[in-house]
């Protein structure tokens, strides 16, 4: 497939067959997993700033994995370390990365709308690594291909996205991807950490847990932002986690076999208890090495796409 | 018969060719064109059939002079305002320092003068409360005296409806209306984009409608309680339209503003892949649902909205050239607001006379400011104007310093070509 985006802001840009095809070229890097040297020259000479203005863990060392793997010399600017905590502005942050003449940047922002920003900005791929609340374009791709791994086939499956669904960049970009690949999707929250008018959306909200992991082939939880509570959201974490987190009565309702996944970082015993985090059905670590070769995926699709 | 000093020649008003008799300022005769015309000492203005207009008043706008000058300041604004139509401008109090001592208000009428003598007129409104700090009271006996013709927090809202309620009272000594910009205090506080499905899909922190809904049934309540008069600034949603018909219809002594961006916007504009998150869209309040858009026509329609104003608030390009969060709200709209209303008056949207009284005869009742409505005496206030002409919106084209406006390479028709001001030509 001929690769013709430029940016990737989040996966409503995407076709199926996009998406596919990322999951095929995923796939194929999977392989590489597994050799002793875990590196092809693919997009030697090439460079990928990894900026995140917004502290990560996983996505951005997974990004430095992938870009890394791929032979790509990988840049890392934090927010700590850029001059946005000198005052300057996205605008003259993005000329300046522009002058170095980069080939990809991974954008990490807490502004909704941040990666569009940027992508009008510069010539080069922009890969959105999470804005704001808006979208977690690569997060949803690693989640959905985690499953895909699994199952072959997400049509027809019902899949719970459990938590602070209002603030989470990570469950609007899966709502999406879930239903564009024929998943059932269902939210799960305390009316407070809905979004306003979420029954516009592909999915079906429910506020009582039991009655929402009924029959689900798989749950994702959120992490809890634990300063939810200051904010009037939330009563304390305590009946949170009795009325929201995941435990194991919960997955007796749901299918046998019930995959559970989280983005991380994990609250144990927040939103998930620490047994099902570590359970033999838990995909939480697949996730992270599925992260790798989906954006590697990503990486090689933006960078060597049409017209480079 | 006094002696005419300006004749303006064939120009079309209401349908009709007529010529304009001007002496000392104001209007003497609105008369049929006549074939041949003896002008003696007059001055004569050929208007070849333009369209003849009476000159509009804006309630609502921010020049930043003085403190924020790089924005706009008041020769730019006025500027901006005599191309625009416009013979009166009500100017807010939040600049820096803030228009809450006579001196500032002074000084601020004295840069009008010095920059534009003929006019455009500038009128500052005074805070209503010291440093718009929402504290104490503004001493806004000193400011009536120095020349502001009405009170308002526009900017930062009262939040203590007790001192809000002691400042309409301080206020109606002084025979001066409170203007409010209705805002919940706690409820989406300057977010900028409506609260809903928009808002959640783009993931924006968002304001919802009852926060000005709140605040416009409070101001309500106290007006009729206190029988006193209030004025809503920048109306933007049905909910606040339906409070205010109903308050009207049990006599309370409300009066509305809407702007025009409310009419040709909507929070879809914000969806929309083209013009995703763009900042110039960015208002307070944010813009609404295409519901809450024909709820503002039906409101100018029928007399609850008794007014447009422009709340025309420049920016400098750097601080809208910026993630949507932390883009200030505002959109200039001096050079524009003309063009989109006479839009809509072609359109059918609006009619002519509702134009003409949102624009120059309700807003000059409820501040009390100079009207001309070609009735012999008025003052001689007026455009010529073509409906036809289009132009584009852009960096050249706006008289403002402010070219922050989601009309930006949008092309409108109607231009001003001929602006008098008391008989005198300022553009």
């Amino acid at each position: 497939m001929k690769w013709l985006h430029k940016d990737l802001l989040d996966v409503s840009q995407l076709s199926r067959a996009e998406v596919m095809a990322i999951f095929e070229t995923a796939g194929r890097f999977q392989e590489l997993q597994q050799r002793p040297v875990k590196k092809v020259p693919t997009l030697k000479g090439r460079s990928v700033i990894l900026f995140f203005a917004e502290p990560s863990t996983r996505t951005k060392t997974s990004f430095d994995v992938a870009g890394k793997r791929l032979s790509a010399d990988t840049f890392s600017l934090a927010k700590s370390s850029s001059s946005l905590t000198k005052g300057e502005t996205l605008k003259d942050t993005a000329l300046t990365l522009q002058a170095m003449a980069p080939d990809a940047i991974v954008l990490r922002h807490w502004c909704s709308g941040a990666a569009r920003f940027l992508a009008r900005r510069v010539e080069c791929s922009v890969i959105n690594a999470g804005d704001g609340r808006h979208a977690h374009p690569t997060q949803a791709l690693l989640d959905s291909f985690t499953l895909h791994q699994e199952w072959g086939e997400l049509a027809g499956k019902t899949i719970l996205i459990l938590g602070d669904i209002a603030h989470s960049r990570v469950a609007r970009s899966n709502v999406l991807l879930l239903n564009m690949l024929g998943a059932r999707v269902r939210l799960c929250a305390p009316r407070t950490l809905l979004p306003p008018q979420v029954r516009s959306w592909p999915a079906t909200v429910y506020s009582d847990l039991s009655e929402a992991v009924r029959g689900v082939d798989a749950v994702m939880c959120l992490r809890l932002q634990l300063e939810r509570q200051q904010d009037g959201l939330l009563p304390d974490l305590r009946e949170y986690a009795r009325t929201y987190g995941l435990g194991p009565r919960h997955v007796e309702l749901a299918r046998p076999e019930v995959k559970i996944l989280h983005p991380g970082p994990m609250n144990r015993g927040v939103e998930i208890s620490s047994g099902l985090a570590d359970c033999a059905d838990s995909l939480i670590l697949d996730q992270v090495a599925s992260g790798v070769v989906v954006r590697m995926a990503l990486l090689f699709l933006y960078m060597t796409r049409k017209g480079e | 018969m006094a002696r005419i000093d300006l004749i303006v020649r064939r120009a079309k008003l209401d349908g009709r060719d007529v010529d304009v008799f001007v002496s000392r300022g104001r209007i003497v005769e609105v008369a049929p064109s006549a074939k041949t015309l003896e002008p003696g000492d007059a001055t004569v203005e050929e208007a070849f059939g333009l369209m003849l207009l009476p000159s509009m008043t804006d309630a609502h706008v921010h020049l930043r002079e003085p403190g924020f000058e790089y924005k706009e300041d008041i020769e730019s604004g006025l500027r901006a305002a005599a191309w625009g139509g416009f013979a009166n401008i009500m100017c807010m109090a939040n600049t820096r320092p803030v228009n809450d001592e006579g001196s500032v208000t002074e000084l601020m009428l004295e840069k009008a003068r010095r920059a534009w003598p003929k006019g455009p007129r500038l009128f500052p409104i005074g805070a209503l409360t010291k440093g718009l700090g929402g504290e104490e009271l503004a001493p806004m006996a000193e400011l009536a005296q120095a020349g502001c013709v009405a009170f308002s927090n526009d900017g930062v809202p009262v939040r203590s409806t007790e001192l809000f309620r002691r400042a309409m009272e301080y206020a109606s000594d002084w025979d001066r209306v409170v203007i409010d910009h209705c805002e919940d205090p706690y409820l989406g506080v300057g977010a900028g984009v409506n609260e809903g499905a928009v808002s959640s899909r783009l993931g924006l922190p968002a304001q919802p409608d009852v926060a000005e809904a709140l605040q416009v049934a409070r101001d309500i309540l106290l007006a009729e309680y206190l029988g006193l008069p209030i004025h809503l600034a920048h109306i933007s949603c049905r909910k606040s339209v339906e409070l205010i018909r109903f308050a009207k219809g049990r006599g309370v002594r409300v009066t509305a503003e809407t702007a025009p961006h409310y009419l040709i916007l909507t929070e879809e504009y914000l969806e929309a892949e083209a013009t995703e998150y763009d900042t110039n869209a960015k208002v307070n309040p944010p813009l609404r649902t295409p519901d809450d858009q024909q709820a503002l026509f039906d409101g100018l329609a029928d007399g609850t909205i008794d007014i447009l104003a422009t709340d025309h608030a420049p920016h400098a390009a750097h601080e809208k050239e910026t993630e949507f969060d932390v883009a200030p709200c505002g959109i200039t709209g001096l050079d524009t607001a003309l063009s989109v209303t006479w839009g809509l008056v072609a359109a059918g949207r609006l009619s002519r006379q509702t134009f003409l009284r949102a624009w120059t005869t309700g807003p000059c009742a409820i501040f009390g400011l100079p009207v001309n409505t070609f009735t012999p005496g008025d003052p001689a206030d007026f455009f010529l104007f073509d409906p036809d002409e289009a132009w584009t919106v852009g960096p050249d084209t706006l008289h403002s310093k402010g070219k922050n406006t989601p009309l930006c390479g949008a092309v409108l028709k109607g231009r001003v070509k001929t602006h008098f001001i008391q008989g005198k030509k300022i553009v």
